[in-house]
């Protein structure tokens, strides 16, 4: 929750920043932009740097195989395009949020939702963000997304999602 | 949030007058034969000696009687079987009348009321086929307010002579409250007394709060809370409520925390940059010592009741397996090796078990081996069980269990470590994640 409260702070004070810096998306050309089929609504999900659009478009969240932390190729697309809009989006920091399914005990969970929001967090690095804008966090089995007990909820529940905050990254 | 007040109780054990010397007489139950057959006893209501007692005179015997009842050990005769009644503690009993009904053990008490809100109880043990009491007469004081304590304090005595064991029921349970739906549960740690009573809250559940564990004195407890935004090990004073983080490193993860035999020292796990390790440290946050130095997941440590030990989990292997080691690091021996994985072991105090829980084909177990890792035995079976932590007495065994699907939520159960006896624990709502404190002094 309180990242989400965060988030829409952040996306308000780009709304202002959009207005005040027209030309930031090359869109203040006819009539201000702000009407008309296909305009950009600042801070909504058309908005290509907005959290909506991250969430939306980019696409926040990676999922793993049972009991493991190593990327797939489906994660590593997602992730490769996190990577480049955190770097064209420089004011965004982020958590890392790792998760697991209900199956496994509560601190192994624990461990293994950190296994896997360092490796979302490594990829991250990697491809150029800087360390200081990335934290990690694991939730465990504590917060599923999917409440049934079986795989087709499972697998969504082992999940490293990347939730933007606001803030100057921290050294 | 309701603020646990200060439980001030001062309970005085002092011997009645001796009215037969002390015997050990035939009536006995030996706990490590899994008993079947469960000894008949008879627990009439305590003589009120002034009106102000009579209400505790009845409600002391029935907390008495289920005490020993919810052992699977013994079974209740029901006053409505009683030939004689016991109308006079002093009165000689009616040994034939109790024969006769087959109660094996009788114990008659009384209760008077003193001033400023004191209590005073007395009682006795008789066995019936012998002919004469089972030890001395004892009497507790203490405080109106205590009276359940007091009970389970005559009930721990009955127990500890007809078995030859410590009781446990004057003991309390630190657990996780949990409400809302599963997606979004809310959780915060409560109190109680091992039966369920007394349920006091420790927290409020605005932060997400995660297996907490008892001190050896039961004052203090250690446990995991996301207070800050991440998981952090925090100290908890039970009377004041008052809490205290245990170590504050930026970038860290710290949880899975447990007290060292004496108190002094706290052994848990540290996740930095993906890798989960265990530490210890003093119990004010100085001399942290790494324990282990692997690129698996070590957690759940647990010390051995001599402190030379710790039992842990580890995928080292590749799956989660058990380790014992010496309580400073260095080598560490796998004693778990049947199918499946293991998790969260935990010593036992009589130092001869270890519990843990165990996952095999879909199914989760409680189970107990000895410390070698020979003997295992699984205890029990369902969708999820999880967490065990032991009586005072190493003879039972605490956990979760919870249910499956989307309505699915945990419950507490417990189950002697003959694996009868399983019994849902009564709380409130919802419950995980229990931690059975030692016995109250």
């Amino acid at each position: 929750m309180k990242h989400l409260t965060k988030a829409i702070l952040l996306v308000s004070a780009l709304a202002v920043t959009a207005c005040t810096n027209p030309d930031r998306f090359d869109n203040a050309g006819a009539g201000g932009g702000a009407a008309g089929a296909g305009a950009i609504v600042p801070g909504s999900a058309s908005d290509p740097a907005s959290a909506a659009y991250f969430q939306q478009t980019v696409g926040d969240r990676v999922l793993f195989a049972v009991d493991q932390s190593s990327l797939s190729g489906e994660g590593i697309d997602v992730l490769t395009k996190q990577a480049a809009w955190l770097m064209e989006n420089p004011l965004y920091t982020a958590i890392i949020e790792g998760h697991a399914d209900e199956q496994g005990t509560r601190e192994y969970n624990l461990a293994l939702g950190a296994r896997r929001a360092s490796a979302v967090q490594n990829f991250l690095i990697e491809r150029g963000v800087a360390p200081n804008r990335l934290k990690t966090v694991s939730y465990g089995k504590e917060r599923p997304l999917e409440v049934c007990s079986d795989e087709t909820c499972y697998a969504k529940n082992r999940r490293a999602v990347t939730v933007l905050a606001a803030g100057g990254a921290t050294s | 949030m309701r603020l646990l007040k200060s439980l001030t109780i001062a309970l005085a054990l002092t011997g009645l007058v001796t009215t037969a010397s002390a015997q050990t007489g035939p009536l006995r139950i030996e706990i490590t034969e899994g008993v079947i057959e469960p000894l008949p006893f008879a627990a009439p209501d305590f003589q009120a000696e002034d009106s102000a007692a009579s209400e505790f005179a009845t409600n002391i015997a029935r907390v008495v009687a289920s005490d020993l009842a919810g052992t699977g050990l013994f079974r209740e005769i029901p006053a409505s079987a009683f030939i004689s009644n016991v109308t006079n503690f002093a009165s000689p009993i009616q040994y034939a009348d109790w024969k006769a009904i087959n109660a094996q053990a009788l114990i008659t008490g009384a209760v008077s009321t003193g001033a400023n809100g004191k209590l005073n109880v007395k009682f006795r043990v008789f066995d019936v086929f012998s002919g004469a009491p089972l030890g001395e007469g004892l009497q507790f004081g203490g405080s109106t307010a205590s009276w359940r304590r007091m009970a389970h304090k005559v009930a721990d005595v009955v127990y500890s002579r007809i078995t030859g064991e410590s009781g446990y029921f004057d003991s309390r349970v630190v657990f996780v409250s949990e409400s809302g739906p599963k997606n979004a549960r809310r959780k915060r740690l409560a109190i109680m007394d091992y039966d369920g009573a007394n349920v006091q809250y420790l927290t409020d559940s605005n932060d997400l709060v995660l297996a907490p564990r008892f001190s050896p004195t039961g004052d203090r407890v250690l446990y995991t809370s996301y207070e800050s935004g991440f998981p952090r090990i925090y100290v908890l004073d039970v009377a004041s409520v008052g809490r205290r983080v245990l170590d504050d490193q930026v970038g860290t993860m710290t949880f899975a925390p447990r007290f060292s035999p004496n108190g002094n020292t706290v052994v848990f796990s540290l996740e930095s940059g993906g890798n989960t390790d265990l530490y210890r440290m003093d119990i004010n946050g100085a001399n942290r010592q790494r324990l282990t130095s692997s690129p698996s997941i070590e957690t759940a440590p647990s010390f051995s009741p001599d402190s030379s030990q710790i039992v842990f989990e580890s995928d080292r292997s590749g799956t989660q397996q058990l380790y014992v080691m010496p309580a400073g690091g260095g080598e560490a021996k796998r004693i778990s090796f049947g199918p499946g994985r293991y998790g969260t072991p935990v010593w036992s105090p009589r130092g001869d078990l270890v519990a843990f829980t165990k996952q095999n084909a879909g199914r989760f177990h409680i189970g107990v081996m000895r410390t070698d890792g020979s003997e295992e035995r699984l205890l029990t079976a369902s969708f999820l069980d999880e967490g065990p932590t032991w009586s005072p007495n190493g003879r039972v065994i605490m956990f979760m269990r919870e249910s499956q699907g989307a309505n699915g939520a945990p419950a507490l159960y417990s189950v002697d470590i003959t694996g009868r006896n399983l019994r849902r624990v009564s709380t409130p709502g919802a419950a995980s994640d229990p931690a059975w404190s030692p016995l109250q002094k």
